[in-house]
């Protein structure tokens, strides 16, 4: 498929609007009206930016910008493909709820520092634009390492003792990441000359020896199996929820781990391509690596009484179904793994902002200490209900579409065991959510009396998350055209047909 | 004019040098302003010349009218001519910081001391513009001279640093000058451009006297840079030297000393010898290797600020010599940049330095904690840009140094010098979060160490910490933060341009056979 390209400085606005937004942050820290108003509207005319570029995008035009060179040969560009504006319309779209709710999240548990928190967050959600709209490699890694450093500031937000140390491990392995994929992309540029993605990869009539392909696919695999917390690389997740909940919820649900999957999903589809994956056997590395991640974490995740912890590792597990899409290089694999980025967004961010909820009003955040508390959190634990039935796989709740389209793309590649580990997975899911469920409507709880629902700031956005998740269920298309994108993804970068 | 400009730099810091100690009879306020004018109006001159360089080439001027190879010849191609820049704006704006560290470090030392400092400038410029090794090997013996004043004039045991630094120094200058000896038998010429013709002609590959010269020679620069293990002068003369001497001599001095490196390997040798028939750059790249490694864990290990920045500088040399040791174009253009980047990263670390040590009394990143930011927040903004660029995160300066070296270790299948260049990045992050950490986040209240842990600069003038904190509240003075924050914003403006300095400036310098 031939992909056409006009030129539009759109994307770049799309990315700038929430770094210009820092200063003023910054500037009117003592107006914390003023403040959030910043970024409100910076989150509003971000979501519109990417928004407007929707309608290009799904007739098959990215809007593609040059900005200057930035090393001989290569420009800092940036393209709003199909796929770049289909994960920049789920970031920026979250972003806007997940404003509202850390405006009550931060104000309801008085937190310090807010300041430095929103500016922060503002500059992330700049950063993962950057990711989604990146033409090359260079300009991928950039803005990958610019989150990296941005996100670390919300990490640590708490300056305890443990959230320092929380910090460090991220830093430790982000950077290392960030590293790999350096010298990733670095061979990449050498070996073929050109680090600009392409659907369908880039390598061309380009032929390494297996074990120089390999070692690259493996520099690869750890530059982005970081954020995408591939096991054994994932173990700064779970540590890095010691940031403040909206941050886990935006950030370590959707948008730098997401960016992780999406970096993934880059490199299988964009820089080795299909047919080379294949060539190599490097799709069965991906697989492997990524089955056993969804059953281990599903696994841990059981042993978890720290609710956020347990997300922490159903994040895990989920993140693998993306990659494991990918690693079957079926359409259907590559649709589905798309999907469940957009659907395991909505679905994850609504359990983190209850269990956010959770945390701000009753100050409580293990699982055995929910007991109970459906009766005066009903809108909070309704909201959680729809999340965890859609993890699992239940329709009509989107999680269901991703995953059918998961286990279509096994059996598009005749693989029953990723079949099996999908089903598998939707089980234990079932298993280390519905105690949660049970617990708070049919135990009964202590200490409850004198406290209401949480404060509306945060119940507001979690109610329409989940309807949002619901609706994209009952209707993949709505609003967006996430499934629409994703199949021109899926069928550009396979060649085939869909079914 | 333009023809004479060449000789104009040694020019302007010659009188520089002798109108600034005429001074001290009378008019020592006049002593700062003479000292950045004269840098500032070298900056304007070499800056002109490289314009000329990039638009009509080299420049040459013959002193006395005398024909190299007979006279002395000064030529400004683009290395030199960037180099030349390169150091000069630098020291411009570290001169114009010096006002106040000067005021408070130095009583009763200023005029002299800019005076030597302007002798350290026309040594280290003409060094650079000199097309001729004898000549350099003069300009090197000036720019040491100076620098060992420089440095002896710190605080306590500095002069005894000063020492180890002229006695390994001097070695340095002794080797370079034995080497340029059986270069001047065996060629019968000590020009550059004449030896680059000469050279090839005498089999040099089969010739001991040619390759001894060139050992000697490289062993001799590679102290004077601090190549590992040679760096041992380094880490005490930089944290011993008073502030505006760290923050001179560290960013410019061992950079000139990577020019004459280049200049000697590349420019006269030619690359083919250097790369084939000796094994002079595989010793090069392993010991700057080594160099890397060693200078960032033992970096990790410094309490003090400018002791772990010493250690640091040791491991940037390494970059550079890596960067040569590759002895191809990427190594060529990533060393060449690292110049540029490095000297700009360690100018705003050291002045970062030198505020703390004017304004709370002490470097000692033990004692640091947020109180720091608040007081100081821009410069602590400025210290965080430097030292994310050190680590070598895009799109700061830093990553592009990394990414060329990482490409030219890629192209010589050196998987280890790669793994080196991507490992240093982590201890980077090491010991450079390790401050930030404390800066951003540990709160004032829990300081347990005391003044039995004064490492800093405690003993000078015996200020006491109480008087030095009330003194600090607030960021210093303009003087003091607008050459740390142009600094900072330099280094950002390095990275995200740098396609322009390669392609205008360090591709056209890319020597022949590379």
């Amino acid at each position: 498929m031939n992909e056409l390209i006009y030129v539009s400085h759109i994307p770049l606005y799309a990315v700038l609007v929430s770094m210009a937004a820092v200063p003023l942050i910054l500037l009117s820290s003592s107006k914390p009206n003023l403040r959030e108003t910043w970024t409100i509207i910076a989150a509003v005319s971000k979501f519109l930016l990417v928004l407007s570029l929707l309608p290009g995008a799904l007739e098959g035009r990215s809007a593609a910008l040059h900005l200057l060179e930035i090393s001989p040969g290569i420009d800092l560009a940036l393209k709003a493909d199909p796929f770049g504006v289909f994960f920049a319309l789920i970031s920026s779209g979250l972003w806007i709820v997940t404003s509202f709710y850390s405006i009550g999240y931060v104000r309801g548990n008085q937190e310090h520092k807010q300041t430095r928190y929103f500016a922060s967050f503002a500059m992330c959600l700049s950063a993962t634009m950057g990711i989604a709209f990146s033409a090359n490699l260079l300009t991928f890694i950039i803005f990958y390492e610019i989150l990296t450093i941005s996100t670390y500031p919300l990490v640590i937000h708490k300056e305890s003792k443990e959230a320092i140390s929380a910090g460090r491990q991220y830093l430790l392995y982000t950077l290392s990441a960030g590293l790999l994929l350096i010298a990733g992309a670095a061979f990449t540029y050498l070996a073929t000359g050109t680090i600009d993605f392409k659907a369908g990869g880039l390598f061309g009539t380009v032929v390494l020896s297996q074990g120089a392909m390999t070692a690259l696919f493996f520099l690869f695999l750890g530059g982005v199996g970081v954020k995408a917390g591939i096991m054994p690389l994932h173990s700064w997740l779970p540590v890095a929820m010691i940031a403040p909940t909206p941050v886990s919820a935006l950030l370590h649900a959707v948008a730098v781990v997401k960016s992780g999957v999406f970096g993934v999903i880059r490199v299988v589809g964009f820089v080795f391509g299909p047919e080379v994956m294949a060539a190599y056997g490097l799709n069965i590395i991906l697989a492997v690596f990524a089955g056993a991640t969804i059953l281990l974490a599903s696994f841990i995740a059981f042993k978890q009484d720290n609710l956020k912890r347990r997300l922490a590792y159903s994040t895990v597990g989920h993140l693998s179904y993306i990659v494991l899409g990918a690693a079957l290089l079926s359409p259907a694999g590559f649709l589905g793994g798309m999907l469940h980025i957009a659907t395991h967004a909505t679905m994850k961010i609504t359990l983190f902002f209850c269990a956010g909820a959770i945390y701000v009003n009753l100050h409580r955040e293990n699982i055995s200490q929910l007991n109970g508390i459906a009766k005066i959190m009903p809108w909070t634990m309704g909201a959680f209900i729809v999340g965890s039935l859609g993890l699992a796989g239940v329709p009509p709740i989107n999680g269901f579409v991703s995953k059918w389209f998961l286990g279509m793309g096994a059996l598009q590649s005749d693989q029953l065991v990723v079949l099996a580990i999908f089903l598998i997975s939707g089980l234990l899911n079932a298993g280390y959510f519905f105690p949660i469920v049970y617990r708070a409507y049919f135990m009964k709880g202590e200490g409850l009396e004198g406290h209401g629902e949480a404060p509306r700031f945060m119940v507001v956005p979690l109610v329409i998350t989940a309807i949002l998740s619901l609706l994209l269920g009952l209707c993949p298309d709505l609003f967006f055209h996430f499934h629409e994108l994703a199949s021109m993804v899926a069928q550009s970068l396979t060649g085939g047909m869909l079914l | 004019m333009v023809r004479n400009a060449p000789a104009l730099i040694p020019v302007i810091y010659l009188t520089a040098c002798l109108l600034i100690a005429l001074t001290k009879i009378k008019y020592r306020q006049y002593a700062y302003p003479m000292a950045v004018a004269a840098a500032a109006l070298a900056s304007a001159v070499s800056v002109g010349m490289l314009v000329h360089v990039v638009r009509y080439g080299p420049l040459h001027y013959h002193f006395g009218g005398w024909i190299p190879p007979l006279g002395i010849e000064y030529s400004i191609d683009h290395l030199s001519g960037f180099v030349a820049v390169v150091i000069n704006i630098v020291a411009t704006i570290v001169l114009v910081h010096s006002l106040h560290v000067n005021k408070i470090e130095l009583v009763r030392k200023v005029v002299p001391y800019y005076s030597v400092a302007m002798l350290l400038m026309l040594g280290l410029n003409g060094i650079v513009i000199t097309g001729d090794f004898f000549n350099l090997f003069v300009f090197l013996e000036i720019a040491s001279l100076a620098s060992y004043g420089l440095v002896a004039t710190g605080e306590r045991g500095s002069a005894f640093a000063a020492l180890r630094y002229l006695i390994l120094g001097t070695v340095g200058a002794s080797f370079y000058l034995l080497g340029l000896g059986f270069l001047y038998i065996n060629t019968g010429s000590l020009n550059m451009a004449d030896l680059a013709l000469i050279i090839p002609l005498l089999q040099p590959h089969n010739d001991p006297a040619i390759i001894i010269a060139l050992v000697f020679m490289v062993v001799g620069i590679a102290i004077k840079m601090a190549i590992f293990p040679l760096h041992g002068w380094l880490p005490d003369a930089y944290t011993l030297a008073p502030s505006t001497t760290s923050a001179l001599i560290a960013p410019i001095g061992t950079k000139v000393a990577s020019y004459i490196l280049i200049r000697a390997l590349f420019f006269v040798y030619g690359a083919n010898l250097v790369s084939k028939g000796i094994p002079v750059l595989t010793i090069l790249g392993w010991l700057s290797a080594a160099g890397i490694i060693y200078g960032s864990i033992l970096a990790i290990a410094q309490s003090e600020l400018k002791r772990m920045l010493a250690y640091s500088s040791v491991a940037q040399v390494g970059y550079i010599g890596l960067g040569v040791s590759m002895a191809n174009p990427l190594g060529f253009i990533g060393a060449v940049l690292h110049v540029v980047n490095h000297a700009t990263m360690k100018a705003c670390l050291f002045l970062v330095a030198a505020n703390m040590r004017v304004h709370m009394g002490h470097s000692d990143i033990s004692r640091f904690d947020s109180s720091y930011r608040v007081k100081m927040p821009f410069t602590m903004a400025a210290f965080t840009v430097a030292a994310i660029s050190m680590v070598g995160l895009p799109p700061l300066a830093g990553f592009f140094s990394k990414w060329y070296l990482a490409l030219a270790t890629i192209e010589n299948s050196q998987w280890i010098f790669l793994g080196v260049i991507l490992v240093s990045s982590l201890l980077n992050a090491v010991y450079f979060f390790r401050v930030i950490e404390k800066v951003y986040m540990k709160s004032p209240s829990d300081k347990t160490v005391n003044d039995q842990h004064s490492g800093g600069r405690d003993d000078h003038q015996a200020a006491p910490e109480e008087e030095a904190v009330t003194f600090g509240s607030g960021e210093p003075g303009p003087s003091m933060l607008v050459p740390v924050i142009i600094f900072a914003v330099a280094l950002l403006l390095l990275g995200i341009f740098n396609a322009v300095i390669v392609t205008t400036l360090i591709k056209p310098m890319i020597p022949l056979g590379l």
